[in-house]
């Protein structure tokens, strides 16, 4: 690999960028931006697989993402044993109906000749399982969830050490691309790009109304963390005399100390996926990924199956997903499902694997940095200019207090037209790929 | 007579609702799909299309009550109607002048489109809450039922009620209208024809003298039309909020590969075939049965196959079966 001026000095200018934010608006925001900026380059890591190395559509990030962080509830919250107890066996049988339902439709419709026997196997295997998991699901969320609803009033977790999720959260997505995959690929590319939309409503959707699961709206909040708590740091003798030695304050060392932590773990996990995304890309099977995408019919003339391998790298794209989400679900100690939206976790993701530069892995995680504090700043920098202005209207006129009340909406303007104009004019990204 | 209270309670919850949704969703679905035709892409803008096409309607409607204008007891939107559209079919034929066309020229794959129908998806979702504001916005206006319930019970002695709104009257009628004329213009006038031509084989179009540039243009301004009378509809009906637009990108896609995509009969099939399956799955049917079956029989439950809250679900579930068992929709898809 050779080294590259302009790339490293694009990823000098993002550090520079994150700097300034720290000096403007202090160390703790800078490190916010740079943790979720980590995250952010994992998740374009994710879809750069699926698109910049297989043309795959994925609009469905979101899902995946939340999979991740509805895994950090299932590994780490303590087991609320009470449930389990009152419906938690019930659940498991009513789960295992349903499973078994589906598997004998398929069974049915791949084994039976087709014909009326058929279609009326089905039906009635459909229709009897549907009724039949119904009444026990139904009657096993009842019992879990009258069990302290303002507390828990749901199974939770396995009371795992938390980082555990994060592979667990890969393996879950990972499970939900295989359903997509397997059913939209192979169709036309449009398709995948619609099912994996859908997939992403209903994951959001089973999140917020299966109580049982994931207390719903009601929000799992503090999960445990793998990094130390600042109470715990400032109450440590230890502690207070290290951060006064480098002329510290005990709290603000503490909050920056847990920071740099996250920072440490997020690196580590970037560091090991981006080695593991280069070495794909340069090996024999990245090199039949790209031909496939380049050319599939003569891929194909060439022997290679093509549905099967897009099925490999949409799975592998979307796991990556799945752990990004575990992290941030991590990072932020608590699962919201209300605050899953289309436009910041599906779409802002290809907007930094299309700035960053799509096929190129440098350049997704350049995206990834770059398009998180653009995310985060234009709000200011918006406000800033409408407080420009809007200086020479009078105050109380109308369009003043609207135009000062809309800068929260720039940020969704400011990126459609960053991701438009970079399409246009420089369509390989800032990292062409190679 | 439980016979036919029972008819009422499914009419009042299930057929009227599901006529009403399935129009929106087939005026939807019809712009998708004439896009698909023509210009060979998914839009994913479509949604916030719609949203920017009803916000329009819904300033010219506040600034028509501010002058006191109103269309006694119809919603004053409708005469706000053919300003939203002409407004909407400026900023489409403006995308298209700025972002779309160059894409065109250089024939780029329909993924590219797609991927920059994001970008403008972007531009107009950010548009539309800059300019009205991500909240709930009322501007129905006139007589809000052509029958009531209470009335309804009254003049029919039942002891169900039926209530039939104004917005859902409104909707049937106009969403009959528009496709009777979309498809007279299609299928008979000149223009149409080239369209369809165009659809079904651009070479031999182009070969033929057909204008490109002209289908393209013409096209925009159906959608600009499809999008803002499908938005304002679904706004009269449903009440307008930015997101819900965003959300029904997904029952207008299903509609449209349910359907056939680039085959407009079959985005009006989908689009009802997607509404009654979304109200039907979704409804509990305690209150019919009740009237249908003996006392002995009595449901306990409220018989709700889904809740609610899953009718997104109900939309990917058909796109799925269809997509596994009939790829190209239910009537051939890809030619217009």
């Amino acid at each position: 690999m050779t080294v590259n001026m302009k790339n490293i000095s694009l990823f000098a200018l993002v550090g520079v960028l994150i700097i300034g934010a720290g000096i403007i608006q202090g160390a703790n925001t800078a490190l916010l931006i740079l943790n979720f900026g980590l995250i952010s380059a994992i998740m374009s890591l994710g879809v750069n697989l699926q698109w910049g190395l297989a043309g795959l559509l994925n609009v469905g990030v979101m899902g995946f993402v939340a999979l991740g962080g509805l895994a950090a509830v299932l590994v780490s919250m303590p087991t609320t044993y009470d449930a389990w107890s009152a419906g938690g066996g019930r659940m498991i049988v009513a789960l295992l109906v349903g499973l078994g339902a589906i598997i004998a439709t398929v069974f049915a419709y791949k084994k039976l000749p087709a014909g009326k026997t058929r279609t009326l196997a089905i039906l009635v295997l459909l229709i009897a399982g549907f009724f039949l998991f119904r009444s026990l699901f139904d009657a096993a969320v009842t019992e879990i969830e009258r069990v302290n609803p303002a507390g828990t009033g749901y199974l939770g977790g396995l009371g795992l050490p938390v980082i555990i999720s994060w592979p667990v959260g890969g393996l879950l997505a990972a499970g939900a691309a295989w359903v997509i995959g397997k059913v939209a690929l192979g169709l036309r590319s449009d398709y995948l790009a619609i099912a994996t939309l859908g997939i992403a409503e209903i994951i959001i959707s089973l999140l917020k109304n299966e109580d049982w699961l994931s207390r719903g709206v009601k929000n799992v909040v503090g999960i445990p963390r793998p990094v130390p708590y600042e109470v715990d740091l400032q109450a440590s003798q230890a502690f207070i005399d290290t951060a006064a030695s480098i002329g510290f304050e005990p709290v603000l060392a503490s909050t920056l100390f847990v920071k740099l932590c996250y920072a440490a773990l997020f690196t580590t996990v970037l560091l090991i996926l981006l080695w593991l995304s280069q070495m794909a890309l340069n090996s024999p099977w990245g090199r039949m990924m790209r031909a496939i995408r380049d050319n599939e019919v003569s891929s194909q003339a060439m022997g290679k199956n093509i549905t099967a391998r897009h099925l490999q790298i949409f799975i592998l794209g979307s796991a990556i997903c799945g752990i990004a989400g575990a992290m941030m679900t991590t990072l932020d100690s608590q699962l919201t499902p209300t605050a899953y939206q289309p436009l910041r976790f599906t779409f802002l993701v290809w907007v930094m694997v299309i700035v960053g530069g799509s096929g190129n892995n440098w350049g997704s995680v350049l995206g990834g940095f770059l398009i998180w504090f653009l995310w985060v700043e234009v709000e200011p920098m918006g406000a800033a200019l409408m407080n420009l202005i809007t200086a020479p209207m009078a105050d109380g006129y109308w369009l003043k207090d609207h135009l000062l009340e809309s800068v929260a909406h720039m940020r969704l303007l400011t990126m459609g037209i960053i991701l438009i104009v970079v399409l246009r004019f420089s369509p390989k990204g800032l990292i062409p790929e190679k | 007579m439980d016979l036919l209270n029972a008819f009422i309670a499914l009419s009042n919850f299930v057929l009227i609702p599901g006529i009403a949704y399935g129009s929106q969703l087939a005026l939807g679905a019809l712009g998708v799909t004439l896009i698909y035709g023509i210009l060979r892409f998914s839009n994913f803008a479509h949604g916030d299309t719609m949203a920017f096409g009803a916000m329009a309607t819904i300033m010219v409607t506040w600034l028509l009550q501010s002058w006191g204008i109103s269309l006694g007891p119809l919603p004053t939107a409708l005469l706000a109607l053919p300003f939203g559209i002409a407004f909407t079919a400026l900023l489409l034929l403006g995308t298209d002048r700025v972002i779309y066309r160059f894409y065109r020229t250089q024939k780029s794959p329909p993924v590219i489109f797609l991927i920059v129908s994001l970008g403008v998806m972007f531009i107009m979702n950010g548009l539309v809450r800059f300019i009205i504001g991500p909240g709930d916005q009322r501007f129905a206006d006139g007589e809000r039922f052509i029958i009531r319930a209470r009335e309804f019970k009254a003049w029919t002695g039942l002891s169900e009620g039926l209530a039939f709104k104004t917005s859902q009257g409104i909707t049937v009628i106009t969403a009959v209208i528009v496709v009777a004329w979309l498809f007279w213009f299609l299928n008979k006038t000149r223009t149409g024809k080239s369209m369809r031509a165009f659809s079904d084989n651009e070479d031999l179009a182009l070969l033929s003298g057909i204008n490109p540039e002209r289908v393209v243009t013409i096209t925009w301004i159906l959608v600009a039309a499809l999008a803002t009378i499908a938005g304002v509809l679904y706004g009269l009906d449903k009440g307008f909020k930015p997101f819900t637009y965003f959300q029904l990108l997904l029952p207008i896609f299903a509609a449209a590969i349910v359907g056939g995509l680039g085959n407009p009969l079959g985005a009006i099939t989908g689009g009802f075939v997607i509404a009654f399956s979304e109200v039907t799955i979704t409804y509990a049917f305690k209150k019919v049965l009740t009237y249908i079956l003996p006392d002995s029989l009595d449901p306990t439950g409220l018989v709700q196959l889904l809740s609610t809250d899953y009718k997104f679900a109900v939309s990917f579930v058909i796109l799925i079966i269809v997509l596994l068992f009939k790829p190209t929709g239910l009537f051939k898809g890809k030619a217009l």
